[in-house]
């Protein structure tokens, strides 16, 4: 029983991790670009439905709403501000320009909010008026499932199955498609490929406000760097399911909170992240793609 | 050139009747043989019972329509591929525990259809790659700068503008290499797969994006080439001019398996290779460029 | 004859000529005592993060890999030279020769975990390895944060504390003993011996080691690896054994920086070499030029020291760096903006080159 809750606990960690991962890897499969602003942008809808609860009286609900908006906007203004201008240019420019865009946004959060940690409401509070949890209990109550839990494992399942299919059938799907495999080929094909990837950040950058406010949810604590461990977090679900797969995020996103969550439990807390780590590194060595990540070899 | 050549002690092999070996190296081994050769990719078959013997000095041609197996073909002997099937004899060694870097360093160099030079580096720099192993100090003493270093630096660059003089490119020696001409980068290429000392050189579509009269200038070179430094040259082009002009055996490939062997007058005359080439003349089944 | 063949010796010569001046300035400011404490105190880490900047220029500039975890190296380096250093005390009491056992131990360890890394890492390609050069940096540093090191007339006393249930007294040290390094809270009381002097010795060397690599029959394999691995391979180059060597030279690199730095704060926590301080390096050496060791030195000082100097604009200082990071990206990297700039550059030969 006592596995079951640190595997649940686990697996609604990792739907968190698998909901940034997979706005990290729509990003990564059309921009080809390790967006290092992405955990920043997850801090920042956090920030944002605090200050739609605190300060203009929303419920969680309208906050996480307006958290998006203004995230979907962030994402397509980062985008065609500092990342379009560098299409053409080198890989490792555009990263540097994300850790730029990081480093701004963390100190402009810094700025805003200060560095103090503010005290976030959670989407659904964990207890009730009454004072009991609101969970869901199993075995006569020796195993809860809080709602927040529940609620972070179908919107995960949600998003990952949405974008699937909007992907594969949507017009704009196609050329989100069409666009990661060859951009110019697309522009031939009559395909707005600067549009098309504003519609990816600003896909991204939604997932990730919602990221923020489950994280918060989970974990009370603001501040202005609380986006980037689970951005890097996410980076590793997605490589580890195969950078680019929308079924490899959500794959790779869910075992790393597994992996997580065990690891803490039975090997060591101090060593967690080192055992999350340890495994991408195994896995890796065995599918130098990830899990569902394609090979593709060098053609000579 | 007076530099010997590293090679291993010749090994006599039978010589297989339909072995396309010119009279002068009769008498000796084939420098290479492939018995059965196969790849598939997946279930696709890309190349299939591959056999062929090159002599020692031998200039040989590997032709067929697009997509029949032949860029393959170099690169299961250079081992980028591990074949499926199938044995290569290299000097009457076996390749099949090699890797691509063993097989350069057994003999075999090459080029690429899609131009792959090192790019950032000069001219000069690309050959002195090529001529690693002709340098004998270690890093210690690079680091140190010892005479060892100093010496073998020296012998390399007059090694390496030697080789380069032979299409006279001395002068473009500390050019970047990406900024060459098209042409002058494939010559390049061959300068650099020259500069390991190999006793085979396979030419990927040499010719390819080069004008009647550097494509002419070629063929010369790749004659000079072998008479100076006593090598077989074997080289996949769509140039008949010069397939024809300067090879003195062609094998045909289609469909990934070997559909004629000859000199190139046997080859014209072929009736399998025309159909190959341009379809049956009933149009039952169209020329395959695929 | 010589100088016809070495294009670039003069390019190299005027880097050492340049760092041999800025020698001796500060040399003759400290005497002068025209430095002031905050800048002294930067000039050891400033140092430390241009061999830092140099060491990973070999790794991402020559060999062309993107590597995240650079400062896990420099953490082994600084947390081996802190024990070295502390365990030589008994020993001896010369404190250059201290500083460089410390310095050459960590560059050893370093090294060693370089190889032990590049095993697995230099399989992998592109942002894969980069992941894992990541993942690794970071799995050190949570090793250090285990560990409790002590010290005492029976040698060195050590425990992994993985569970975090061990504290210092497990350590058995005697009455003489000395604890070195307390998991979590990292080394404390270290003897700072790390002097600005050596911090210029060790860029010396580490330039000079590193320059001669470049320009040799090893360095044209690392280079024409990067620049296309198959061609390189064809000429037979063994791609395992050149890129071993331009990894683990790096990582030793950076293991001796990290001991020069350790021992300049007498309080040294893990968290120090995380994955933002790789992050730092990396920045240094894409401004400085990919490959270019002496834009890696520049970037390192001007970068190292450019939010020092924003001090006085307090909370805005990060702010102001971050947009000074994007647009210099910007500028140096968008073709709109190499247009609008070319246009002031009459002086400068052409940048197309045919």
């Amino acid at each position: 029983m006592e596995f079951l809750s640190y595997l649940i606990s686990g697996i609604s960690l990792g739907s968190v991790y698998a909901i940034i991962a997979l706005g990290y890897t729509m990003v990564y499969g059309i921009a080809k670009m390790l967006n290092f602003a992405h955990g920043d942008v997850i801090m920042i809808g956090g920030y944002i439905s605090f200050c739609g609860m605190m300060y203009m009286g929303l419920n969680g609900w309208l906050a996480l709403v307006l958290a998006m908006a203004v995230c979907t906007v962030l994402g397509i203004i980062v985008e065609g501000l500092a990342y379009r201008p560098l299409r053409q240019a080198t890989s490792l420019a555009v990263l540097i320009t994300a850790i730029g865009v990081s480093y701004f946004l963390q100190n402009s959060a810094l700025l805003i909010w200060g560095a103090t940690p503010k005290v976030y409401q959670p989407l659904i509070p964990l207890t009730n008026d009454a004072g009991t949890p609101n969970a869901l209990r199993l075995f006569d109550g020796s195993l809860s499932i809080s709602y927040i839990s529940l609620l972070t494992m179908a919107a995960c399942i949600i998003i990952m199955v949405g974008l699937t299919l909007f992907t594969a059938n949507s017009k704009m799907g196609k050329a989100m498609r069409a666009c990661s495999e060859d951009k110019d080929a697309a522009r031939l094909m009559g395909i707005n490929v600067n549009t098309t990837i504003s519609v990816t950040f600003a896909i991204g950058s939604a997932l990730a406000a919602v990221a923020g406010v489950l994280l918060c949810s989970f974990n009370p604590t603001l501040m202005p760097t609380t986006g980037s461990m689970p951005g890097i977090r996410a980076f590793t679900a997605a490589v580890f399911g195969g950078i680019g797969s929308i079924p490899g995020a959500f794959l790779g996103g869910l075992l790393i909170g597994v992996i997580e969550a065990m690891a803490k439990a039975y090997i060591s807390t101090q060593l967690a992240n080192s055992v999350v780590f340890a495994v991408l590194i195994v896995v890796l060595l065995v599918r130098p793609a990830g899990l569902l990540g394609k090979y593709v070899p060098e053609k000579v | 050139m007076s530099q010997q050549k590293k090679r291993p002690a010749t090994k006599m092999v039978p010589v297989q009747t339909n072995a396309i070996v010119p009279d002068r190296d009769a008498d000796k081994s084939p420098i290479l043989e492939c018995h059965h050769l196969g790849i598939d990719f997946g279930g696709l078959t890309a190349v299939n019972n591959f056999n062929l013997m090159i002599g020692r000095t031998e200039i040989a041609g590997l032709i067929g329509p697009n997509g029949a197996g032949k860029t393959t073909v170099f690169n299961l002997l250079t081992k980028v591929y591990q074949p499926t099937r199938g044995t290569i004899l290299l000097d009457g060694n076996d390749t099949s525990k090699m890797n691509t870097e063993q097989i350069n360093r057994a003999g075999i160099a090459r080029t690429f259809q899609n131009i792959r030079l090192f790019k950032e580096m000069s001219v000069v720099d690309n050959v002195l790659v090529g001529l690693h192993h002709e340098m004998d100090y270690r890093l210690p003493s690079a680091i140190l700068r010892l005479p060892t270093y100093w010496r073998g630096e020296r012998i390399a660059r007059e090694r390496a503008l030697e080789l380069l003089s032979i299409f006279d490119m001395q002068d473009l020696a500390e050019t970047k290499a990406g900024s060459l001409p098209y042409g002058a980068q494939r010559r390049l290429e061959i300068v650099r797969a020259l500069a390991t000392n190999p006793s085979l050189l396979l030419l990927d579509e040499p010719a390819a994006g080069m004008n009647p009269s550097e494509t002419s200038e070629l063929m010369d070179n790749i004659v000079k080439i072998r008479d100076l430094f006593h090598i077989a040259v074997m080289l996949i082009e769509h140039d008949m001019n010069l397939v024809m002009g300067i090879c003195e055996g062609i094998c045909v490939l289609n469909f990934g398996e070997v559909i004629a062997k000859g000199s190139p007058d046997e080859i014209k005359q072929n009736p399998v290779v025309i159909e190959a080439y341009l379809g049956k003349k009933d149009g039952k089944e169209a020329g395959n460029d695929g | 004859m010589i100088k016809n063949l070495k294009p670039h010796t003069k390019q190299n010569i005027i880097t050492f000529l340049g760092l041999a001046v800025v020698w001796i300035v500060v040399t003759v400011l400290r005497s002068q005592g025209a430095l002031g404490r905050s800048t002294l105190g930067l000039l050891v880490p400033i140092c430390c993060y241009v061999v830092m900047a140099i060491s990973l220029n070999l790794t991402v500039g020559i060999m062309g890999e993107l590597s995240l975890g650079h400062a896990g190296f420099m953490g082994i380096g600084a947390f081996t030279g802190i024990v070295v250093s502390q365990s030589l005390m008994r020993v001896t009491s010369s404190v250059p020769l201290r500083l460089l056992a410390a310095m050459l131990v960590g560059a050893l360890f370093a090294g060693i975990f370089g190889f032990l890394i590049g095993i697995p890492v230099l399989r992998l390609r592109g942002d894969y390895l980069a992941i894992v050069t990541l993942a690794f940096g970071e799995i050190i540093k949570e090793l250090i944060t285990c560990l409790l090191v002590g010290v005492d007339e029976n040698g060195l006393h050590m425990i992994f504390n993985y569970k975090g249930l061990k504290n210092v007294e497990d350590l058995n040290l005697s009455e003489a003993g000395q604890v070195i390094i307390k998991g979590a809270q990292g080394a404390t009381g270290t003897q700072t011996i790390a002097t600005f002097n050596a911090g210029m010795l060790l860029i010396f060397v580490t330039l000079f080691i590193i320059l001669h690599t470049i320009y040799s029959r090893t360095g044209r394999a690392i280079m024409a690896i990067r620049d296309n691995r198959i061609a390189a391979e064809s000429v037979g180059i063994d791609i395992t054994k050149h890129k071993m060597i331009a990894f683990v030279m790096s990582a030793a690199m950076a293991g001796s920086a990290g001991a020069l730095y350790g021992l300049n704060y007498s309080n040294l926590v893990a968290a120090k070499f995380d994955f933002n301080t790789s992050i730092l390096v990396l920045v240094f050496v894409v401004l400085g030029g990919l490959g270019n060791m002496r834009g890696s030195i520049i970037a390192a000082v001007l970068l190292y020291v450019l939010p020092e100097a924003l001090r006085g604009m307090h909370d805005y200082r990060m702010l102001i760096y971050a947009v000074i990071l994007i647009v210099v990206m910007l500028t140096t990297n968008s073709p709109a903006a190499k247009n609008f700039f070319g246009r002031f550059r009459f002086g400068k030969k052409g940048g197309a080159e045919e």
